[in-house]
């Protein structure tokens, strides 16, 4: 059993909440995502050209390279997380060229050294798994792909082929945001997916609100929030760990019903 | 599909779309079964000479190709040296290279049954040839553009208007070129059922450099058929300016396996290689991943992107298409670096010397041309792309020489 693996053997789908690094009291902010409950962290690596975000998780990776967040930084916020909460998987999701400036197994062995479970890059396909996916596996880091509406069924077993951790399902085919998928198309994504891998399938993109992620969790072992919460960070900065942990719970709670 | 010899410069990238390291397909995956579509559609427009026949058509009769050869007779005795011809591709509709493959690509685009256009601009000079095609073809067209770029190239913008374009101002990150690039990404994983995306310079995703650089290759085809009737043989060394390259590489394609045929790419050097003020990505930047492809990148040393500088707008982009890349490290290409101050020289000097007003991206390759030209002989020819006309940048001009409009 692994970190991530436990997380997703709890009697309730995984609550899965992503943050900027560096976007204000990081480790405050962890901190009461995971008193919230948290079942899993997804740090972002902040990047001056994110292309697969909305205005609100660009507008954290501006606020966050606008305080001088370096990459150092980024590892030593997850190092000091994992001393804190050794048992709350942690991932890093963000953009190739961030993490293969310094060399593939640089970044891979800096991550391990650090405690991180599993990276999700967005920007490299299983097309390019070579750029990354070998070096990550080789310090036992879970890549951590994404299958949305347009990947197909002749191209799914590509996708799985190599990923481990989880599979996030994008739901909407665009960026992070406000946007949502019909509960209805997602159910069907969700079942289609999981009759193809043994993995846990997250669903993120476009949740906003418990309701929300209750009913995704009604199908999927895992809900990702992320724009809502960062916008949070940005909206109240030094009191943004009481209001993160207001609506982790929330969240928490509506998916502790959804299967009830 | 090449019938090229083994050792040819001219058989890349391979079928994963890399050029040696370079290029493949870094795209998120709601983009990735698009690019695969594209790819197939385009290998099938490649195969079907009623796509060509309907390409070449309109570049002879909409577009005015062939563009003429020109020697440049009194420039070459200002410089003393080698003889100058142009590739008069500044002569084209819409006045730049452009054309060639906006041509090419909405043609695709119709042919992949996509109703909707859009693309990023620079210069401004990619927005009005895609602009131009869409209205040409009757398809809806969004151009993104930096706001800074917007204030900067206002001429452009309202020609963008008048063809019918939505042109969308970015205002993310320094609002220029690559926050465009960004913006015309999200706007296409957002719309893949019915968008076309026209990539206006030979990088991004494969198939794009690959099939940007065989659209712009017209240039160099025409060219080299052109100088060995006129001259009776090839030129010693062509020129060309680079923002993503893909007027460098429709001129070079066709000439890499002549190997006696030398070659200069013209980045941007802004205010100076020792700063930070430019935009030579070759020169000055390290390999990394941005928009789709892997390539040289003007970059931190945590891989964040830092803005380039030209008095340019055309070649202010941080990266560079990754065929450049390769034809760099392969050492086919030679690649040079020409000021602000040196280009607003050449512009002037070809101004003076032979009446034609250039845009400000080829004015850095007349500079490495009379750079150049000096140390070559008077029997050796120098070929440069004249690759657009100045009139979208007498503005910009007029503010460097301090003369008030
Ligand atoms: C006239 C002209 N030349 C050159 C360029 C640079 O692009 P590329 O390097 O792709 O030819 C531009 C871009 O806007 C342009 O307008």
């Amino acid at each position: 059993m692994t970190r991530l693996s436990n997380a997703f053997a709890k009697p309730h789908p995984a609550f899965v909440a992503f943050i900027t690094a560096g976007d204000g009291d990081t480790a405050a902010n962890l901190d009461a995502l995971v008193t919230g409950g948290a079942d899993v962290i997804e740090l972002g690596m902040p990047f001056t050209d994110p292309m697969a975000d909305g205005p609100a998780i660009q507008s954290a990776n501006l606020r966050s390279l606008g305080a001088g967040t370096t990459t150092a930084d980024v590892l030593q916020i997850a190092t000091d997380f994992r001393a804190r909460h050794p048992d709350v998987p942690l991932i890093l999701m963000g953009y190739a060229n961030p993490m293969v400036r310094r060399g593939p197994e640089w970044f891979a062995a800096a991550a391990a050294d650090a405690g991180v479970d599993g990276v999700i890059c967005v920007d490299i396909p299983p097309e390019e798994d070579d750029a990354l996916g070998p070096a990550l596996r080789a310090k036992g880091i879970a890549p951590i792909r994404l299958a949305t509406p347009t990947t197909d069924a002749a191209r799914l077993p590509q996708v799985l082929e190599g990923s481990a951790g989880f599979l996030y399902y994008v739901s909407v085919a665009g960026i992070t945001g406000k946007q949502q998928a019909a509960t209805a198309a997602i159910e069907e994504a969700v079942g289609k997916l999981k009759a193809a891998t043994d993995l846990p399938v997250a669903v993120g993109f476009g949740v906003r609100t418990p309701e929300q992620a209750a009913a995704i969790a009604a199908h999927a072992d895992g809900v990702v929030v992320g724009s809502a919460l960062v916008d949070l960070c940005g909206e109240f900065g030094e009191e943004a760990p009481a209001k993160l942990e207001e609506l982790t719970s929330a969240m928490v709670a509506a998916i502790k019903t959804a299967r009830a | 599909m090449n019938d090229t010899p083994p050792n040819s410069f001219r058989n890349q990238p391979d079928d994963r779309g890399h050029f040696g390291e370079f290029g493949g397909r870094y795209v998120a995956e709601t983009l990735m079964p698009l690019i695969l579509d594209l790819e197939r559609e385009y290998r099938a427009a490649q195969a079907d000479p009623a796509f060509a026949a309907q390409f070449d058509d309109l570049l002879e009769h909409y577009v005015g190709r062939p563009s003429p050869l020109y020697f440049a007779e009194r420039l070459t005795e200002a410089l003393g040296g080698a003889q100058v011809w142009f590739k008069r591709d500044e002569l084209n509709h819409t006045g730049a290279h452009k054309i060639n493959n906006c041509i090419g690509q909405i043609l695709l685009a119709m042919r992949m049954g996509k109703t909707r256009i859009i693309a990023e601009t620079g210069a401004g000079q990619h927005g009005v040839a895609t602009a131009t095609v869409c209205a040409r073809f009757g398809l809806p067209c969004v151009i993104y553009m930096g706001a800074e770029d917007v204030a900067r190239q206002s001429p452009n913008v309202f020609r963008m208007k008048l063809l019918g374009a939505e042109v969308v101002p970015v205002t993310s990150g320094g609002a220029t070129l690559k926050d465009a690039m960004n913006e015309g990404l999200r706007d296409w994983v957002a719309n893949v059922h019915d968008t076309f995306y026209i990539i206006g310079t030979a990088a991004g995703p494969h198939p794009y450099p690959e099939m940007v650089r065989n659209f712009q290759s017209v240039i160099g085809t025409e060219a080299r058929a052109q100088m060995l009737s006129r001259a009776g043989r090839l030129p010693d060394l062509l020129v060309a300016c680079i923002g993503g390259g893909s007027n460098a590489l429709g001129l070079f394609h066709p000439f890499l396996d002549d190997a006696d045929v030398k070659m200069l790419g013209v980045e941007a050097a802004g205010h100076g290689l020792d700063g930070d003020e430019h935009a030579a990505s070759l020169l000055g930047g390290a390999p990394g991943v941005l928009h789709g492809n892997k390539t040289y990148l003007l970059q931190d040393e945590d891989g964040q992107i830092t803005e380039g500088h030209s008095i340019s707008a055309g070649l202010d982009y941080p990266g560079i298409g990754p065929e450049h890349a390769w034809l760099k490290e392969s050492g086919r290409v030679e690649y040079t670096a020409v000021t602000d101050k040196e280009a607003l020289e050449g512009f002037q000097l070809l101004c003076r010397t032979e009446g034609i007003i250039p845009a400000l991206e080829p004015s850095h390759a007349i500079a490495a041309v009379a750079d150049r030209a000096k140390t070559m002989g008077k029997e050796e020819i120098i070929l440069m792309n004249l690759c657009g006309r100045g009139d979208k940048d007498i503005f910009t001009v007029a503010e460097k020489l301090g003369v008030e409009m």
